[in-house]
């Protein structure tokens, strides 16, 4: 960029940066694909507005959710936010196989174009879908696990909330002015350098995840803090419920891995903005030590996404089994082998670099070592399967899909695992299918999992089973078709970020893979549809929703929706599977001698404000409109140097409240004619809808 | 006790997949109708034979681990369905101290096993490990531009794009840069692939066992020429590789420092033929004599020599070529 490019107000903004106006430039398939996007968010963010302003909703959005403070809430919106970014992350992904199917010899994108879906697509994927799903989980599910009112630090889990939405809106906003980075997910300099991206693209890259990534960190700090600190009276670490654990141990590794992160993409931005010279070609620069410190991050951050998915199948397997999960000891162990594991083995991500074999095979091995106690893992949900009563409900399609999809997808990562194998598979199309097959039946499949689970917890209704059950059966399907072609064509030598290519061999193999990719969307549409049917007819789901599972911990020994004080009285527990202890016991919905006053912190407006003036400072320094930048960092640190001179008075909620709560609750839950709480009917789903139970 | 019927479907349930399982290794020849040299699956050389052995022996030995799960999660979740009531129901048995033994054991033992193996093979298969033989190795410098490869020959003083040629049976020691951004160069049916990095060389040992014409490729993704980023890699009889050397030397244009200018812009090997190329060069290669001495080192070296690199000067940038302002 030369200086006559630049304009005070604007930066290097200018009218070719807008992408509604690139098919009037240019009409091509590819420009008006382009265009189409950007309209597409440009109308829908309108038609938002429009929508919230006609049904007077922005008053309730900003009292009683914009600026709360409750956990549940703020894992809602982080769901929300994650399932807008899947839609957006899936449509990318099916363009990419379009464009492959047709990619014989050409296709109908531009190189360019299509380098922009797979980087925004592998971005989006990891940093603004799979990070807040299962933030917003941990955030709705631990605190009510381990029998605590809220998580340690309230306020700043909005102010994470605020950092993450930033820069999913810095991406967003890149479809709608200027392009984004061609560098992939990863980013490797020297290509995303200056000299090579001049423009705005790897800057979008860099303060997208730059500030989501500042977000994650405190996250994590603060359920570190929330599980040590606020398990209820009794509950010792081996009683926590097999969720928490995960949580804690993806906790433990976000405040490890999220900093090499952040520091390596600010290292990338002072050689972009300030002539340094950490990863360029000349003046001692080394793009090794880029990857070396992306990749410190990086393979912990796969264990970040997968682990809360493990912790999720840890619970529906043995609700749905009716059973104690098997060899809990062990669990727990191996999560913590993995947690700990999985810093000891990033260097398999360039085994091709070049060092020597002690080095390659050492990391090798450390590699296969990790499969260990994931085996460990799948064994035990088998051994709880065993003697159980196993109910095929939505979550449990989607864990058995799991674990038979994953123990593939593992198999795979053994033969990664070795270099001399490794040599020849690395960037091909083998591995973009491997590490698809743990993160989708892994992840994926473990967050739609958990959605359905918890779903009638946080709103009081259960989620449609039948919409359920297609959707789940589709994304099974879908994801076979869409990636085992891709272990052959890997296999055949396809490399990946590969817009086109000259073998005919590879074209049916692509087309099979498009095929998979509408099973995927069906499955989306099949996920709306569940939604919108479950809406529709949330006064029959509501019925026996407080605990529709018969399931084993705490979070259900509340009513749904839960009260925003969560429990009336702090539980005193005992054991594991404190709630399936006390419902054996008929202790499970004793009223306290007395209710106390329940004091809760109160709103604040900074997580807003850090959305805010975090996504300006974002857009300010990518276009280099530098007064943008300048003021809104002062106005973000000047929003919390005086929150620290105004005292948070809190609300207070009167025993009185409490006490009607619970009895509404009690009254709505026991059924007729009742006599005692260890009675079969009690929680009384079969009113809602026949299923077999697990008595 | 009804568990009876348990092993009995559980050993025909096995027999099936296994079955499955081995037709599946074995179509992974079909898989190979690729064709035209483009994957190790169908191998031309020593070291892409070993590596695909390698793929085929780690499957199976991780199969031990993988194949029971694969049988086990359909039979349990079938036989403990919540409507067969027969089948037994213990909700509170949560462990076994056999089991346990059996579910670490049997990971830890297959994972040793593996590691033995990964052990051995990474050091026999290193890429800098010169390959053993009676013939002295043909040394290949290997220089990667946006989006061409160059490769000089310095003991006959040639160079080319597009084509990379070597006599069959005779190992071939590549020496590796870039003079832009990272890059991965590999040729799959003879072997795997290494970066290749700006400053820095790395090393790469290739042979092929048979004369033929090979896909070599650019794996890691620099911009919107990449997928054009391929050449052939030739592998002839003795005298056919003499005669080449002489056709290049014969029909090659000068490698100086303005020819090397145009390989520098982002271009295709296509785009390079078109403005360098002469008939008689084949399509999209490009014949180069008259090598100077070193000019690989001076390649490498001169992202050492302390000084910047202004954008204008640096091969494959937006900018390289154009005159800087003010200059
Ligand atoms: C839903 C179905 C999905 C489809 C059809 C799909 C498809 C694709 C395709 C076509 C690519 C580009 C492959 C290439 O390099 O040539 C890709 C890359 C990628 N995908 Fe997906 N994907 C899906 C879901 C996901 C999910 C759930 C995640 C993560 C949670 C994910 C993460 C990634 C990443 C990290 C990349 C690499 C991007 C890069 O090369 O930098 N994808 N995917
Ligand atoms: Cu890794």
């Amino acid at each position: 960029m030369t200086l006559t490019d630049w304009n005070p107000i604007l930066g290097r903004l200018t009218l070719q940066s807008l992408d509604p106006l690139k098919a009037v430039f240019d009409p091509t398939v590819n420009n008006f694909i382009a265009s189409g996007a950007a309209d597409a968010v440009v109308v829908g963010a309108l038609l938002g507005v429009v929508l919230m302003t006609k049904y007077r909703l922005w008053k309730p959005l900003w009292n009683n959710w914009l600026t709360t403070v409750d956990h549940k809430r703020i894992g809602v919106m982080y769901i929300v936010l994650a399932l807008v970014m899947l839609v957006r992350g899936v449509v990318e992904a099916v363009l990419m196989r379009a464009q492959q199917a047709d990619g014989l010899h050409g296709g109908f994108l531009s190189a360019d174009h299509f380098a922009q879906l797979f980087s925004t697509h592998g971005t989006i994927m990891i940093f603004f879908m799979a990070m807040p799903f299962l933030t917003g989980l941990i955030n709705i599910v631990v605190p009510l696990q381990i029998g605590a009112r809220d998580v340690s630090f309230p306020m700043l889990n909005s102010v994470s909330l605020g950092l993450t939405v930033a820069g999913a809106a810095l991406v967003m906003i890149s479809l709608v002015l200027g392009d984004f980075s061609t560098g992939g997910w990863t980013g490797y300099p020297p290509y995303t350098e200056a000299a090579f991206q001049p423009g705005v693209g790897p800057d979008y890259w860099i303060w997208s995840l730059g500030i989501a990534g500042l977000g994650s960190t405190l996250t994590g700090l603060n359920f570190i803090v929330t599980i040590y600190k606020e398990r209820a009276p009794g509950m010792k670490f081996m009683h926590m419920p097999m969720f928490t654990w995960t949580a804690l141990c993806t906790a433990i590794l976000l405040v490890f891995a999220m900093p090499p992160l952040t520091v390596c993409a600010v290292m990338l931005a002072l050689d972009r903005y300030a002539g340094f010279h950490f990863f360029t070609n000349a003046l001692g620069g080394n793009m090794m030590n880029f990857a070396n410190m992306l990749w410190l991050f990086g393979h912990p951050e796969v264990y970040i996404l997968i682990l809360p998915a493990f912790g999720v199948f840890s619970e529906i397997v043995s609700t749905f089994s009716g059973k104690r999960i098997y060899g809990y000891a062990s669990l727990v162990l191996a999560t913590m082998c993995i947690a700990v594991l999985s810093f000891t083995v990033w260097l398999h991500h360039f085994f091709t670099m070049g060092q020597d074999a002690d080095v390659n095979a050492a990391f090798g091995i450390a590699t296969m070592l990790i499969g260990i106690p994931t085996g460990v893992k799948i064994f035990d949900w088998l051994a709880t399967i065993y003697r159980g009563r196993l109910q095929f409900t939505v979550p449990m399609v989607y864990m058995l899909s799991f674990m038979m999809l994953f123990v593939i997808g593992g198999l795979t990562g053994i033969i990664l695992a070795n270099p001399t194998v490794d040599f020849q598979v690395h960037n091909t199309l083998f591995l973009v299918a491997h590490f698809h097959n743990m993160l989708i039946p892994g992840l994926l499949f473990g967050m739609l999992a958990g959605y359905n689970y918890w779903f009638p917890k946080v709103f009081g209704f259960r989620l449609n089973e039948k919409w359920g059950h297609v959707s789940a059966y589709s994304w099974t399907i879908g994801f076979v078709l869409a990636f085992f072609p891709l272990y052959a064509v890997g296999l055949m030598g396809m490399t990946r970020r590969t817009v086109s290519y000259t073998n005919p061999a590879f074209q049916p193999w692509f087309q099979i893979a498009l095929a998979g990719g509408f099973f995927v969307l069906f499955a989306l549409f099949s996920m709306g549809m569940q939604l919108y049917v479950s809406i529709r007819d949330r006064d029959l789901l509501e019925a026996g929703a407080d605990d529709p599972w018969n399931a084993r911990t705490l979070e259900w020994a509340t009513p749904s929706p839960v009260p925003a004080y969560n429990f009336a009285i702090v539980p005193t527990v005992d054991s594991r599977d404190a709630y399936a202890m006390a419902k054996a016991s008929g202790a499970a919905y004793m009223s306290p001698a007395r209710f106390n006053n329940i004091h809760l912190p109160g709103k604040t407006s900074l997580g807003v404000v850090t959305a805010v003036g975090g996504t300006a400072l974002g857009f300010g320094l990518v276009w280099h409109m530098w007064w943008l930048a300048i003021l809104s960092l002062v106005l973000v640190v000047a929003a919390f140097l005086a929150r620290t001179f105004t005292e948070d008075e809190g609300v207070t909620i009167p025993s009185g409240i409490a006490r009607r709560d619970f009895d509404a609750w009690m009254k709505r839950i026991r059924p007729e004619g009742w006599s005692d709480d260890t009675a079969p009917e009690m929680p009384g789903l079969e009113t809602a809808q026949p299923m077999e139970h697990a008595e | 006790m009804r568990g009876r019927a348990g092993p009995v479907r559980a050993i025909s349930n096995f027999k099936r997949r296994t079955l499955g399982l081995a037709a599946l290794v074995a179509a992974l020849p079909a898989v190979a109708c690729a064709g035209d040299g483009t994957s190790f699956l169908e191998p031309a050389g020593p070291i892409a034979a070993l590596q695909k052995f390698h793929l085929i022996q780690i499957t199976l030995i991780s199969l031990i681990v993988v194949l029971p799960v694969l049988v086990l999660v359909p039979l349990l979740a079938w036989r403990y369905r919540a409507s067969n009531t027969s089948a037994r129901y213990m909700p509170d048995w949560d462990f076994s101290h056999a089991l346990e033994y059996v579910m670490w054991l049997v990971p830890v033992a297959v994972v040793a096993v593996l590691s033995v193996y990964l052990w051995i093979d990474t050091h026999k298969l290193d890429p800098y490990k010169q390959i053993a033989s009676a013939q002295k190795p043909l040394q290949v410098e290997v220089v990667g531009l946006d989006w061409k490869w160059l490769f000089i020959y310095p003991e006959f003083h040639i160079a080319t794009v597009g084509q990379m040629a070597f006599p069959k049976d005779r190992p071939v020691a590549l020496k590796l840069t870039s003079d832009t951004v990272m890059q991965s160069f590999m040729v799959s049916a003879l072997g795997g692939q290494i970066y290749d990095m700006p400053g820095m060389v790395t090393k790469l040992n290739l042979q092929a066992d048979r004369v033929g014409s090979f896909h070599g490729v650019n794996t890691q993704f620099t911009g919107d020429g990449f997928q054009d980023q391929t050449f052939t890699a030739m592998s002839m009889t003795n005298k056919d590789f003499d005669a080449w050397v002489a056709k290049v030397q014969k029909d090659g244009i000068a490698l100086n420092e303005a020819s090397y200018r145009v390989l520098g812009h982002r271009s295709t090997p296509d785009q390079v033929h078109a403005t360098l190329g002469t008939p008689q060069m084949p399509q999209q290669v490009v014949y180069f004599n008259d090598v100077p001495s070193g000019f690989f080192n001076k390649v490498v070296m001169k992202y050492t020599s302390g000084k910047a690199i202004p954008a204008t000067r640096q091969p494959g940038a937006v900018a390289y070529g154009q005159a800087p302002v003010g200059e």
